[in-house]
């Protein structure tokens, strides 16, 4: 199993190092972190998706494979891939794409896959403005080794190779037999801050869709974190799930809290998701924040108060009236702030006008957080 | 470290009561998420002893589905490792472990096929924090034979089921009571031993040849005017949990900020055996003060003062006072329970009440059928 990383990679090869936790530290396989690097001639960035794997054809030949899976990594679901490849084997295919039904009004977001009643791909639209059908691209791909490689130097050329734009028009073209395999679980995209709070939140729920606390098909990670967690005598907790090591003695309503995380006396914390060994003070309110890792929030800290405003800079990203904070920021005593705002970096009292972030507001120290 | 390590961890124990029935003293849960024997294991993996032993015998099966991968202990290497023995039938043998002694002689091959110059021998049972490099220290400055870690132990405690032990200023031992009746010191023996490994080869094959089976009685107090032993003080935490009350005792310690930020926040870290459980869930109607809660858990009801293990279920308007959970129990709605430790799998029917008076400890073990209630 290959992983390939290019934004921000230190955080997830940490995450994942030699793949104990999934098992995957094996003699044989196994699985390689891999990066884009420096060659003789031609050395560049992944410039798209199918262009990544493109650079790492030498990788995957290393193995002599029949079939290529190729998955990403922001989407929350459970599937058994080898029902797939069955399938796909079953149809003599070429290129098996993972699909799934959704509601057709909303079809148009989606690259939508249009079958035969044998589920053979006859043709496939990008975001349309009249669907011909509701099976939406899940992004999952199963492809026989050779007609991949054909198709990836084939297109090699082609500035941001991208699958869904290149590679499988490419592969229609050709007269490959396409196949679309029906997946009927819960999936999500968690792509966007407000899909990811969402699906944060759904995990609450008396019986999730998702569940995570079936002895079945478990979801493996990386814990570091191992110690229970602990409860004041007068903290106050309801509809929330908590990770290992976090002490509570404010209260926590309908929120995800990580692992490692200290919630203080009297602070009160709602719709929010609060990440990994963030440390949050005393006498706080928080209102559908996104706290990320390792954050140091002060006391008398009020997040997501006051009406809702745009986001000035990013609106199609800071919206739906979360607030965000980035990783290893710090927001000092008594600062207040709106909604759909955003701060990142460590701040200090001197960064706040009247210790104060109005909604639609952004703050952002890039740089200074180490 | 210069040094291998052996784990006695074959040891029954009555004061357990039911607790035993199933499993190994050393298999205990403790402090929610982990094993009695994750805190010896880690003391030696931080301590960096590369190659240890675990001597098992009575109930064994559940401790050696914990041991089943060494890499949490960071034992799985191609030097060293981790080694799991159980008595073993063969051409010259076919006894059980008659005695610590016995368990460590049936084992010799294991000692003599090593080259570190010293072992440590440590019992699987105890509930602390050490850095062993710092008794080897202590132990060759003293130029001993054999050190033993040793404590204080407070005014009220019980020492009837310790090794009592008297010191001279230069903390020689001189006198060694196996668990006297009338304890004539408030030191006692912790069950954590440094002596070098040929001698301990030495000592243990003339102890079978004279058909004598224990380390304590037939090693320690045997050749304690003869040998240099000398006592180690261990003073942080520490904590043997082999009896109900002090199983009971020491899970309630951990609701302490001093002792959890001492186990769970300071360097170094105690290790155990990882689930890959979900995060504990709480939905309405769930109340939890001053407890521990392990991940796994799905929580309805109250909990207050105790300590819930993983995986464990609790129902709609349960109240749940001074307990200690083990892993995997079910609670059924509206049960009242107060004073007493759940064996794990149990499963409780709606509408229980189990109650014990303050300063006693109830066990629970409930077998019912789970899903057909």
């Amino acid at each position: 199993m290959g992983v390939l990383t290019q934004y921000q990679p230190l955080r997830l090869n940490a995450h994942i190092g030699i793949g104990i936790p999934w098992d995957l530290d094996r003699n044989i396989g196994g699985v390689s972190v891999l990066p884009p690097y420096e060659r003789s001639s031609n050395s560049e960035w992944y410039t798209g998706t199918a262009n990544a794997i493109y650079q790492n054809l030498e990788y995957m030949e290393s193995y002599h494979p029949d079939y290529v899976l190729i998955l990403s990594g922001d989407h929350i679901y459970k599937m058994d891939y080898e029902l797939m490849l069955d399938f796909h084997k079953a149809n003599n295919a070429d290129v098996t794409i993972a699909v799934m039904p959704v509601p057709m009004e909303e079809a148009s977001r989606f690259g939508i896959m249009i079958t035969d009643e044998k589920r053979r791909i006859t043709d496939f639209e990008e975001k349309p403005g009249n669907p011909r059908s509701n099976l939406a691209s899940m992004g999952i791909y199963i492809f026989n080794w050779k007609t991949l490689k054909k198709a990836l130097i084939a297109m090699a050329q082609k500035p941001a190779l991208d699958f869904g734009k290149h590679v499988i028009p490419y592969c229609h073209r050709k007269g490959a037999f396409l196949y679309a395999y029906e997946f009927n679980g819960y999936w999500k995209d968690v792509g966007t801050l407000h899909s990811y709070w969402e699906a944060n939140m759904e995990l609450i729920n008396i019986v999730p869709e998702f569940n995570l606390y079936e002895e079945y098909w478990k979801i493996y990670t990386k814990s570091e974190i191992q110690p229970p967690q602990y409860f004041s005598a007068d903290s106050v907790v309801e509809t929330s799930i908590i990770g290992e090591g976090t002490d509570i003695y404010g209260k926590v309503y309908h929120s995800v809290i990580g692992c490692g995380v200290t919630i203080g006396k009297d602070t009160v914390v709602r719709d929010s998701i609060i990440m990994n060994q963030t440390q949050i003070g005393n006498h706080c309110e928080l209102n559908k924040a996104i706290v990320d890792e390792d954050v140091r929030i002060g006391d008398y800290v009020r997040l997501g108060v006051g009406a809702a405003v745009e986001n000035e800079i990013a609106p199609h990203i800071y919206n739906h009236d979360l607030v965000t904070v980035g990783e290893r920021s710090v927001v000092p005593n008594g600062i207040t702030v709106g909604k759909n705002a955003v701060i990142f970096g460590i701040t200090t009292g001197l960064d706040y006008e009247n210790s104060c972030l109005p909604s639609g507001k952004s703050l952002i120290k890039a740089g200074e957080q180490l | 470290m210069r040094a291998i390590g052996i784990i006695l961890a074959g040891g029954n124990n009555r004061k357990m009561r039911e607790l035993s029935h199933k499993r190994a003293v050393c298999a205990m849960p403790i402090a929610g998420s982990y094993r009695s024997i994750d805190f010896t294991l880690s003391n030696m993996s931080n301590s960096h002893i590369q190659k240890v032993a675990v001597l098992t015998q009575y109930n064994a099966s559940s401790l050696h589905e914990h041991l089943s991968s060494s890499k949490w202990w960071d034992f799985g290497r191609k030097q060293g490792g981790l080694y799991v023995y159980t008595p073993a039938v063969t051409a010259q043998n076919s006894n059980w472990y008659r005695g610590t002694a016995d368990a460590i002689y049936q084992n010799l091959d294991f000692l003599r096929s090593s080259h570190e110059p010293y072992v440590l021998v440590a019992s699987g049972d105890g509930v602390y924090k050490m850095d062993f490099n710092k008794m080897m220290e202590y132990h060759i400055e003293k130029k001993a034979d054999i050190t033993v870690v040793c404590r204080d132990m407070p005014p009220k405690a019980n020492l009837e089921r310790f090794g009592s032990i008297r010191m001279n200023e230069e903390s020689r031992i001189e006198e060694f009571e196996e668990k006297p009746l009338q304890a004539k010191s408030r030191v006692i023996s912790c069950g954590i031993y440094i002596l070098r490994r040929r001698q301990l080869i030495e000592m243990v094959e003339k102890c079978i040849e004279e058909d004598r089976y224990d380390f304590v009685r037939d090693i320690l107090i045997r050749y304690k005017d003869v040998k240099r032993i000398y006592g180690y003080k261990i003073r942080d935490y520490w904590r043997n949990i082999a009896s109900v009350e002090d199983y009971y005792g020491t899970n309630m310690d951990f609701l302490k900020p001093e002792v959890r930020n001492y186990f769970f926040k300071q360097y170094p870290d105690i290790y155990s055996k990882v689930d890959d459980l979900a995060p504990a869930k709480y939905n309405v109607g769930a109340s939890v003060r001053n407890s521990l809660i392990s991940s796994g858990c799905i929580v309805n009801g109250a909990v207050e003062n105790s300590v819930v293990f993983k995986k464990s279920y609790i129902g709609n308007n349960c109240v749940i006072k001074n307990s200690i959970i083990l892993n995997d129990v079910y609670i059924g709605d509206n049960t009242y329970i107060e004073n007493c430790i759940l064996e794990s799998h149990s499963t409780i029917r709606a509408n229980s009440r189990y109650v014990e008076e303050d300063g006693q400890v109830r066990i629970v073990v409930e077998r019912n059928e789970r899903y057909t209630m």
